[in-house]
């Protein structure tokens, strides 16, 4: 076991390397200079000497290998430098940014985990053919509609022309409920659909027929039996949508008119603001290298063979089978 | 200029476009003649009684404003709120051009235009106390000068600074090494506002994140990124322009901002009540608040919309091609379809609020069959495919953009098809910022398409001028000429005869295709009384009140 844990540590801390340095590479060779953004406005006419005076205040002008090198230390240290528009420090603006998003995904987090789950076992519990398919087919309605149409769908209705819920801002719990409900859909819907699956699959297997043999009830052996097996792909598709969260909060956090890391991160995207695109590139690789370990330290407990050597063999078969139950 | 841009996600989905803009046309006329009566800022305040104090306004603006100092940033978000907090040495009429005392109270300048003495207002004082003086106003200046390039409008206007001297305490006296006759009504301008020795002495970046002390009738409260920015009265004001209506202090106890990027949600802010006005009202959102709102609009002045050729290149070096090119393109066509009323068709390179305008609408007709004949006389032959070739080379030339007006690209599609019925391809080249100013810079592009306000005829110098941008690559010539007078000249009526001889230049031999006036359109529930555009179409919310 502290073996396994090791490595996956290790593991861990390549990737975050690796985020670091691929967006670092990539953001270097865009076309487009942020200093020349900010200050080659139309009404701008800079002398060449003062835009060269701002590149070097930001370090634009150093070579590459020497500016990465800096970077790499100072980002150890949790320090992305400033951010090139605004002049805050980019370790504050994302930790400012960041609880708002936090509360807005872990809310969507929990709704889409009750919903996806619950549709997922009562789709596989009922007995009626025709239930059981409409509930299946839930799901794939909540994956094909975009996430932006069902949020400004969920304004204008609720919102707009019932006034139940306010569309705009981050004041209190009342503005969290659309957009969370809008995040949560997708991701909901994958779930249900994996677990749907995973359960079919794990109620067909020889030992449930056996655990019916030895006199074990329905609602057992949905609940105990099937459910601890089938969970295992679920589980590895938490870890990825639960690390996609941000992304999705780009969108969301637009619409909604609400303060947080998604629009952050477009912002500076959109400005080539490269210190915060790497802040917020390195936070959400650790997001995803954190809940991965998280996971890692759960699979065992759920499947004692995962701990052991033919482990990773094990794991990779969830891996793909829950791939393949996103993608169908 | 900067326009509300980017983070627009998801614009507007491109078929409700069209389908409302009929609609739209008919009813924002009916918007526009409504505001276009005794007050030009669409206050139709007859019966609403007498004005009352106290109450907030809450606003929602289209993007963060990034940066809440006007010396510093030139989003017109952030401008809008700088307004309300500094106040500037002049004010500059709306209607006239004309350039009034605010915080000076007279001044002189010298006959070469490089010496502008001020006389300030005596009693005047920033909101940490200190007072406005000569020594507050040098220091201002030096600062913008020193600031450089971070204060991206502001140290244009101080291009050839030489210095501020202090008189005495209430005269101060500013000098340019070349003539610069824009510099009086620069200091009209926002981006010239006073800030007061304090603030000038923080770093950029604590000013921007709104580390700013000015003597403006609103005070700074907080500003929370991407969320909200919050202002609140100035107790004691009294020194507000002699344009405002109401003397002293303003009526409304504070301005809420909130920042609200998708146009929809805003218009559905508006009409459900959660916030009581709304910046940038697309065309396709302007039918919704055709009645039981006011819509609060101006054409921005300065240098309109426009397709600028790059003359350095094959082709667009023939005067020939360009002169057909601005007499292919139906500009009111544009403002019909795919714009709206409001966005008035070019009658020149300058909109017709800015200062020392000339109305050149014959030169600007549409004549397809005048640009036909140019072309077959220039040697340009209709091709099989419509579009015409000359020497083994098709009539083929792009244009470079960006997304700073959201309503852009249906206006390049609309020119790209009112061209090639005369025979000329137009590509739309749809770039980012970053990519944008590169491409230009070196140079790679037939013609560019933008806009920049200014209520000051200089803007045409520093666009077109061959000591300016130039991006158009303009060889000396008599619009060159014009353009450096002009900067000299102090009297009015010599100064107009140089930028009337300049549009004049620029129209006829087609070095700017002119193609629509921006315009800013606000929206406010029909509550808002009292609310004004300046000369430089900046919202100011000094006279605002909301009625009980």
């Amino acid at each position: 076991m502290a073996r396994y844990l090791l490595r996956r540590l290790g593991q861990a801390a390549f990737v975050l390397w690796a985020a670091f340095t691929l967006s670092y590479a990539i953001l270097f060779v865009l076309p487009g200079d942020p200093v020349d953004i900010k200050l080659g406005g139309l009404e701008s006419n800079a002398a060449p000497e003062q835009i060269a005076e701002v590149r070097d205040r930001y370090g634009i002008g150093d070579p590459l290998l020497v500016q990465y090198g800096k970077a790499l230390r100072n980002a150890l240290a949790g320090d992305f430098g400033h951010s090139i528009q605004t002049g805050a420090e980019v370790r504050t603006t994302i930790t400012d940014a960041l609880p708002e998003t936090l509360k807005l995904t872990a809310f969507a987090l929990l709704l889409a985990v009750v919903f996806g789950a619950g549709i997922a076992l009562l789709a596989t519990y009922v007995r009626g053919r025709a239930l059981r398919q409409l509930l299946l087919s839930v799901p794939a309605v909540g994956i094909s509609v975009p996430v932006f149409w069902v949020g400004l769908l969920l304004i204008q209705v609720v919102s707009f022309q019932w006034r139940l819920l306010p569309a705009l801002g981050n004041d209190g719990f009342e503005s969290l409920v659309l957009p969370a409900v809008t995040l949560a859909l997708p991701v909901g819907a994958m779930i249900a659909q994996v677990l749907a699956k995973s359960m079919t699959t794990a109620l067909a297997a020889p030992y449930i027929g056996t655990a019916r043999a030895k006199g074990a009830g329905r609602v057992r052996i949905h609940f105990r039996h099937a459910l601890r097996n089938a969970s295992l792909p679920t589980l590895t598709l938490f870890g990825v949508v639960a690390g996609n969260l941000v992304t999705e909060a780009v969108v969301v956090e637009t619409v909604f008119s609400r303060a947080g890391l998604g629009r952050v991160t477009a912002f500076a995207v959109d400005r080539q603001d490269i210190p915060v695109v790497q802040g917020v590139v390195v936070l959400s690789a650790l997001i995803f290298v954190a809940v991965s370990l998280l996971l890692d330290v759960l699979y065992p407990l759920l499947d004692p063979r995962i701990a052991r050597d033919r482990a990773p063999l094990r794991r990779s078969a969830a891996r793909a089978s829950a791939v393949q139950g996103a993608a169908a | 200029m900067l326009v509300p841009r980017r983070t627009r996600l998801l614009a507007h989905l491109p078929g409700r476009r069209r389908a409302v803009a009929a609609g739209a046309a008919a009813l924002a006329l009916a918007a526009t003649a409504a505001c276009s009566g005794a007050d030009p800022a669409g206050n139709t305040a007859a019966d609403a009684g007498p004005p009352v104090s106290g109450g907030t306004l809450s606003f929602a603006l289209a993007i963060d404003p990034t940066c809440l100092d006007p010396q510093q940033y030139g989003l017109n978000a952030s401008l809008n709120i700088g307004r309300q907090l500094v106040d500037s040495l002049t004010d500059q009429d709306p209607a006239t051009g004309e350039i009034k005392p605010w915080l000076a109270q007279s001044w002189e300048v010298n006959p070469q235009a490089t010496a502008f003495t001020f006389k300030l207002r005596p009693g005047v004082t920033f909101s940490d106390g200190t007072p406005v003086d000569a020594a507050a106003v040098k220091a201002n200046f030096d600062t913008v000068a020193t600031l450089g390039a971070k204060a991206v409008i502001a140290s244009g206007y101080l291009v050839g600074y030489q210095g501020a001297t202090v008189v005495d305490p209430s005269t101060v006296r500013i000098e340019f090494k070349a003539p610069s006759a824009q510099f009086l009504q620069a200091t009209a301008t926002v981006s010239l506002g006073l800030l007061s020795t304090a603030t000038l002495a923080k770093t950029p970046e604590e000013r921007c994140l709104g580390a700013l002390v000015g003597s403006g009738p609103f005070v700074f409260g907080s500003y929370k990124a991407n969320q909200s920015v919050e202002i609140t009265r100035r107790a004691g004001y009294a020194w507000g322009s002699p344009l405002w209506t109401k003397s002293g202090e303003a009526y409304l106890d504070k301005v809420v901002y909130k920042i609200i990027p998708e146009s929809g949600v805003r218009a559905g802010a508006l009409e459900s009540g959660q916030v009581d006005a709304i910046s940038d009202i697309q065309p396709q959102d302007e039918a919704r608040f055709a009645t039981g709102y006011r819509v609060v609009t101006r054409p921005n002045p300065g240098f309109v919309f426009a397709l600028q050729p790059n003359a350095a290149r094959p082709v667009l070096d023939d005067e020939r091609v360009r002169q057909a090119i601005q007499k292919a393109v139906d500009r009111p066509e544009l403002s019909k379809t795919v714009l709206s009323p409001l966005y008035k068709p070019a009658t020149s390179v300058l909109a017709a609020v800015t200062p020392g305008y000339t109305d050149l609408s014959a030169a600007l007709a549409y004549d397809p069959e005048g640009a036909k004949r140019i072309l077959d006389a220039a040697g340009w032959v209709p091709g099989a495919d419509g579009i015409r070739a000359k020497d083994g080379r098709k009539l083929s030339l792009d244009v470079v953009f960006g997304s700073a007006f959201n309503a852009s690209q249906s206006v390049l599609e609309l020119v790209q098809q009112q061209l090639k019925r005369v025979g000329v391809d137009l590509r739309l080249r749809k770039l980012a910022i970053g990519d944008q100013n590169n491409v230009i810079a070196a140079g790679d592009f037939d013609f560019t398409y933008y806009n920049v306000t200014r209520a000051d005829p200089d803007v045409l110098r520093v666009i077109f001028g061959t000591q300016g941008t130039n991006r158009g690559r303009l060889p000396a010539g008599p619009q060159d000429t014009a353009l450096t007078q002009q900067a000299q000249l102090v009297d009015p009526a010599a100064r107009a005869a140089q930028v009337a001889e300049a549009q004049r230049q620029l129209v006829d031999r087609g070095y700017a295709i002119p193609l629509f006036e921006l315009a800013q359109v606000h929206g406010f529930s029909a509550k808002v009384q009292g609310v004004t555009l300046d000369a430089s179409s900046r919202l100011t919310f000094h006279d605002t009140w909301i009625k009980g």
